[in-house]
């Protein structure tokens, strides 16, 4: 894609995107709510008509190819099978309207609802199915024309948590076997990072930034990657010049109020705890501390009560620095010491 | 006392359901009755119920005193040729309706509309003389070119394609569909109800319809039915009301039937559009 711009009605939904999605790659767009995932999406599918910019498949532009010919498929959020047609008709389809004899789709039909597991349900209707079963209709539809490019718009998000995982694990290993180009929106961090080799995370129609999943996690290009990903968010404490951020899990809690417990510590703060929450393994501590509110993630071994007076210190290298203004990352490195807000210092 | 006032209402409520429903078997009823008895009993005072041989000879004479078999396959090419040529113009009028975005789009549904609102008295003269200037005047075209497109067709279809998520045409594009497969494979299918309907509604309409081929035609070979019916009125004199009936049993049994076998999709179509 080259800087591709979609307008609605003078309203910029998608704002010049630049992005190179490499062949057989699984990529992952996501983004809040609204942020213009689907729409580039669609305008990659030809659903949407691209309003500037160039769109290129395998360097061939295809800007005003009709959806049928750009050798694309996809895969609707709620499906959109055909109501009236049975499962064999429904992944036939497309083969017949690409001109393939009955007899070649008949058997290219059989082997996919092989694959998906469908095979004993190719005569129902999608309402005689389901959520799950419906999914894979879905699926087997796009697979079977063996496209170029997959395109898939929150697939799994009419699905129950457990049929979610599953499908999940049989994406990625389908995206494997098949070695496709696979194009995938979520809004799901945990879907994006398990799923995707290469992330774009996108707000307001602008790309933030695209990068491997271990990558975007331990070196978040600006404030908004670093506050997207990860659950819970990375602490962010605004200083003079700079916002410094460190992960939950990076921080040290130690009861009391003692000075020096890491030699190396970047950042070191006292506060109180005020709330907890013990997930199982893990457990949340919300303290409230001289610089602000800070989240700590600590392994359920020994639990600190409530109203306990901890202090708070994270490692040097786990710090992250963002520009007070752009919130862009600066490099890694200590805090220097006068920029801590109130504080001690390592 | 809740419960007695309940038992009360239901009461007057089926009441009055048999009374709707006799006020329009009656005509029915004695049409059925009459077709069957003798001149001397259809002016019996008082009118008796049943007759007393059922003369199964009306029909008989009904068929006979006309090309009746002539009639009936005009009606059945007239109303089938009108329902085949209506469909092939509604559904993609009704599709770039629902579907398309286009300059002057409501305007012309507007126009549709108005059109819906004319009855055919308005506008037969016109029609008329531009069918005998093009020589068609008693042929069964006459019958059937210029109700070639329905504006009530149109309306129903549109409504019915609107229902249709957009996500389903969209899948069938990338599924490299034309935009007649996606009409005739995709959409047509999933308004069948309408299409039922709407099927069963353009039907009755000309199997029934008297004024337009009273105007039209004037020769035995392209009337239709109805026509053809009261033409047995002025058969033999005095008016044979046995006969007539006998007739017009003829004309409304492949009605009957075929709302029998259509009930279904009839109650599918309004329980969705009430939905
Ligand atoms: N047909 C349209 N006309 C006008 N605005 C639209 C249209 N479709 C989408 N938008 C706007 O474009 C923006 C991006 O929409 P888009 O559907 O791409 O978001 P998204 O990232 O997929 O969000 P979600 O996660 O909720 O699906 C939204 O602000 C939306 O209101
Ligand atoms: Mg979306």
């Amino acid at each position: 894609m080259q800087q591709v711009v979609k307008k609605y009605n003078n309203q910029t939904v998608v704002k010049g995107l630049d992005l190179v999605i490499p062949d057989g790659s699984f990529t992952v767009l996501v983004g809040p709510s609204g942020c213009g995932k689907s729409t580039t999406l669609r305008m990659i599918a030809g659903l949407e008509e691209i309003t500037a910019g160039d769109l290129l498949i395998d360097g061939q532009r295809v800007n005003d190819l009709a959806p049928g010919k750009r050798d694309v498929a996809m895969v609707f959020q709620n499906y959109a099978l055909y109501p009236t047609m049975n499962v064999f008709d429904n992944i036939a389809f497309g083969l017949l309207n690409r001109g393939f004899s009955k007899k070649d789709c008949k058997r290219m039909v059989e082997e996919i609802a092989e694959i998906v597991g469908l095979s004993s349900y190719l005569q129902r209707k999608p309402a005689e199915l389901s959520g799950g079963q419906r999914q894979r209709v879905a699926l087997a539809r796009a697979m079977v024309k063996k496209p170029r490019v997959f395109l898939m718009d929150e697939p799994l998000s009419n699905l129950d948590a457990k049929l979610r995982n599953q499908m999940r694990v049989e994406l990625t290993s389908l995206h494997k076997q098949l070695g496709t180009t696979f194009i995938y929106v979520t809004h799901d961090q945990v879907e994006a990072m398990t799923m995707g080799d290469q992330i774009v995370v996108m707000n307001e129609g602008e790309i933030m930034q695209k990068a491997s999943p271990f990558e975007l996690y331990q070196q978040p290009a600006n404030l908004f990657v670093a506050q997207f990903i990860g659950s819970p968010a990375m602490n962010i404490l605004p200083t003079d010049k700079e916002s410094i951020g460190f992960r939950p899990e990076k921080a040290m809690l130690t009861a009391g109020s003692a000075r020096t417990i890491q030699p190396a510590a970047g950042f070191v703060d006292h506060g109180r705890i005020v709330a907890r929450e013990i997930l199982g393994s893990d457990v949340l501590y919300y303290v409230s501390g001289r610089a602000g509110k800070i989240i700590a993630r600590k392994a359920a071994d020994e639990l600190l009560a409530e109203g306990t007076e901890v202090t708070v210190s994270v490692a040097a290298e786990h710090l992250y620095r963002f520009d007070q203004e752009t919130g862009r990352a600066l490099s890694v490195a200590a805090i220097k010491q006068e920029s801590l807000p109130s504080g001690g210092l390592g | 006392m809740h419960q007695s006032t309940r038992v009360a209402a239901r009461w007057i409520e089926a009441v009055l359901l048999v009374a709707v429903a006799l006020v329009f078997v009656f005509p029915f009823l004695w049409m059925f009755l009459t077709a069957f008895k003798t001149m001397p009993e259809v002016y019996q005072f008082p009118p008796t119920w049943l007759p007393e041989t059922w003369q199964f000879a009306n029909f008989e004479t009904a068929w006979s005193s006309g090309p009746f078999l002539r009639y009936v396959i005009n009606s059945v090419l007239v109303a089938i040729g009108v329902l085949i040529i209506q469909l092939l113009t509604a559904v993609p009028a009704a599709y770039a309706f629902a579907r398309y975005r286009f300059r002057g789009r409501n305007f012309l549904f507007g126009l549709a509309l108005i059109a819906l609102m004319i009855p055919p008295q308005v506008i037969f003269l016109p029609i008329y003389v531009e069918l005998s200037h093009m020589g068609l005047i008693n042929t069964l075209w006459s019958l059937v070119l210029p109700y070639g497109a329905s504006a009530f067709g149109i309306f129903l279809l549109r409504q019915a394609f609107m229902q249709v998520p957009d996500e389903v045409i969209e899948a069938a594009r990338l599924d490299s569909a034309s935009e007649w497969k996606i009409m005739w494979r995709v959409m047509v299918p999933m308004a069948k109800p309408v299409l039922v309907t709407f099927g069963l509604f353009s039907f009755i309409y000309h199997w029934n319809d008297y004024f337009w081929p009273l105007i039209m035609t004037n020769s035995d070979e392209v009337r239709t039915l109805p026509v053809g019916i009261t033409m047995l009125k002025a058969a033999e004199g005095g008016k044979q009301w046995n006969v007539i009936m006998a007739g017009n049993m003829m004309l409304v049994l492949p009605i009957l039937a075929i709302f029998f076998f259509a009930q279904r999709h009839i109650m599918k179509a309004f329980v969705y559009q009430s939905k």
